[in-house]
């Protein structure tokens, strides 16, 4: 029984894992943003940044740039949900005798692996424009990244077991990962107002925590263990509503 | 005979109003064919998704293979096989994936599922084609695939819901002589709808007729031909319903998805 629950989480995650090798064109066009960010912003803005007193722009935002690509990928990763419905393979899931739970985690759990695997492909460009990071740092930021990937596949499942169709998609884009991704201190330091709302999110922690780990700089006040600690406590809420709302879908 | 699916009077609603299933009572011999005939909206598919788990009944009792969906919803989904109206494969993965990835979900033993697997793609025809992508398949052979996906684990009953909309007569033919040969060979159990009145006259040992929720005849075609007083199951169908059987080719579902299935190819990522 315990194995077949395991079995199945694994089974749902090589579905994701599968699917995400299989479209190349998925992989290569979803790294067009974050490049663009590196090279545009990086180059753009790195004398003012400079001159402001910031230090190495490239440094401050390729942390930034690698958890855009993460944020971008888990969403969408979450709202495959939709898809599943709109041509019919949700069902046969939804109709096999096994929990919801275990369905939803293992999707989740594959969503937010082809998640990270995009954000450790932002991660290695970057070296290419000039980011160096402190080497041996990186597995404990591969597990902030995961904790991105984790926090926000399991929001976007949540999200898209409650729409029916793609017509809300733009909503989403546009009303919860847009800002999401502005209000993290992603692109800018976190100072007044901007600092104060960014607290409310989880994106936030994560950027911090990988940029405490890859350059050792982190502007929020309880550092990596605080980071480390609300990616946990919002990854338990949102897979667990996630999967509550994932549940409850009527097909 | 044992009963393999047994309904009573059960009644679905939508929003509160919208009365889709009205009262229906019926039940189905293990190992036999049963057909559930009506025109689209009559309430075959919410039927089916009644009997099995996807959604409760308002009120009314139901027992397939002796579980009642509503409580022991896992027992009853390992006893069923189910090939649905709208397509339910995965297109992005190949056909043996998809096999693969049911046999997991359905606890199949680890070693014995390429052995399954290859005995039911060769049933439909389909084991030379098990590592091509479903996306190339035609409607045809994707249905084939979604039997012998929905028997993969040994199911007493297959569920079709309308399994033969929008395919050539030759491959109707096709599809319906699997599903015979099961039913005869192995004892399954079938359940099917559909609103082609041929297909209940060969396939279907009893059949029941649905209209407007309401189930209006239950018995062999044969007979219902004969108390009708008519000469053929349409004109007992139109005598008993006063209209003809709207055969729609294409459904709103199926409108939707090519429209989907266009933006996809704009949109998708
Ligand atoms: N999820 C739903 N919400 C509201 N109405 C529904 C839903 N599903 C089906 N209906 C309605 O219930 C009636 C029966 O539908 P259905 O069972 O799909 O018919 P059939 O399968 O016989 O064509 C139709 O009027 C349909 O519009
Ligand atoms: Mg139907």
């Amino acid at each position: 029984m315990k194995s077949n629950f395991l079995y199945v989480i694994y089974i749902l995650w090589l579905r994701q894992i599968k699917r995400y090798f299989r479209s190349r064109a998925r992989m290569v066009g979803s790294l067009g943003q974050p490049i663009l960010f590196l090279v545009a912003l990086g180059y753009g803005l790195g004398p003012t940044f400079a001159k402001a007193g910031g230090g190495n722009y490239i440094q401050f935002l390729a942390p930034g740039v690698i958890a855009m690509g993460i944020l971008f990928t888990a969403v969408f990763s979450g709202i495959e949900v939709i898809w599943d419905r709109q041509f019919g393979f949700l069902k046969e899931t939804l109709v096999a005798p096994v929990s919801r739970f275990s369905v939803m985690l293992g999707r989740t759990l594959g969503g937010a692996t082809v998640a990270l695997l995009q954000g450790v492909i932002v991660l290695c460009i970057s070296l290419f424009v000039g980011f160096h990071p402190v080497f041996v740092s990186i597995p404990l930021a591969i597990l902030f990244m995961f904790g991105i990937a984790i926090v926000f596949t399991a929001l976007g499942t949540g999200i898209a077991s409650v729409l029916e169709d793609m017509q809300g998609f733009q909503l989403i884009m546009n009303f919860v990962v847009m800002p999401t991704f502005f209000l993290s201190g992603a692109l800018f330091p976190l100072e007044g107002v901007i600092g104060f709302i960014a607290r409310f999110n989880p994106l936030t922690y994560g950027i911090d925590g990988i940029r405490a780990t890859l350059i050792g700089v982190s502007t929020m006040p309880g550092g990596l263990w605080l980071d480390g600690g609300v990616l946990i406590a919002i990854s338990a809420i949102f897979l667990a509503t996630g999967a509550w709302l994932f549940s409850r879908i009527q097909v | 005979m044992p009963t393999a699916i047994s309904v009573k009077n059960i009644t679905k609603k939508f929003n509160h109003t919208l009365v889709a299933v009205d009262g229906i009572s019926f039940e189905v011999e293990a190992g036999s064919t049963f057909a559930f005939l009506g025109p689209n909206g009559a309430g075959k598919t919410t039927t089916i998704k009644m009997l099995t788990t996807l959604i409760s009944p308002t009120s009314g009792s139901i027992t397939v293979n002796g579980f009642d969906p509503t409580k022991d919803a896992k027992k009853v989904r390992k006893s069923f096989g189910i090939v649905f109206q709208d397509p339910s494969l995965d297109d992005e993965l190949t056909a043996y994936e998809n096999m693969f990835f049911h046999a997991g979900l359905y606890g199949v033993p680890r070693k014995d599922t390429p052995a399954k697997i290859k005995e039911m793609l060769g049933f439909v025809e389909l084991w030379d084609r098990k590592d091509d992508l479903v996306k190339k398949f035609s409607g045809g052979m994707k249905r084939r695939l979604e039997i012998a996906r929905g028997l993969l684990h040994t199911p007493a009953i297959l569920f079709l819901d309308e399994p033969t909309v929008g395919l050539d007569p030759q491959t109707r033919n096709h599809i319906w002589e699997y599903i015979k040969k099961l039913n005869k060979e192995r004892g399954l159990t079938v359940f099917f709808t559909t609103h082609y009145m041929d297909e209940v006259e060969r396939i279907a040992d009893r059949v029941a007729i649905i209209d407007n929720g309401k189930i209006i005849a239950n018995d062999t075609a044969a007979n219902i031909i004969a108390n009708s007083g008519t000469k053929s199951l349409e004109e007992a169908f139109i005598k008993m319903t006063g209209h003809i059987i709207r055969v729609d080719e294409a459904t709103a579902a199926d409108a939707f998805r090519k429209m989907a299935a266009m933006h996809q190819g704009k949109n998708r990522r």
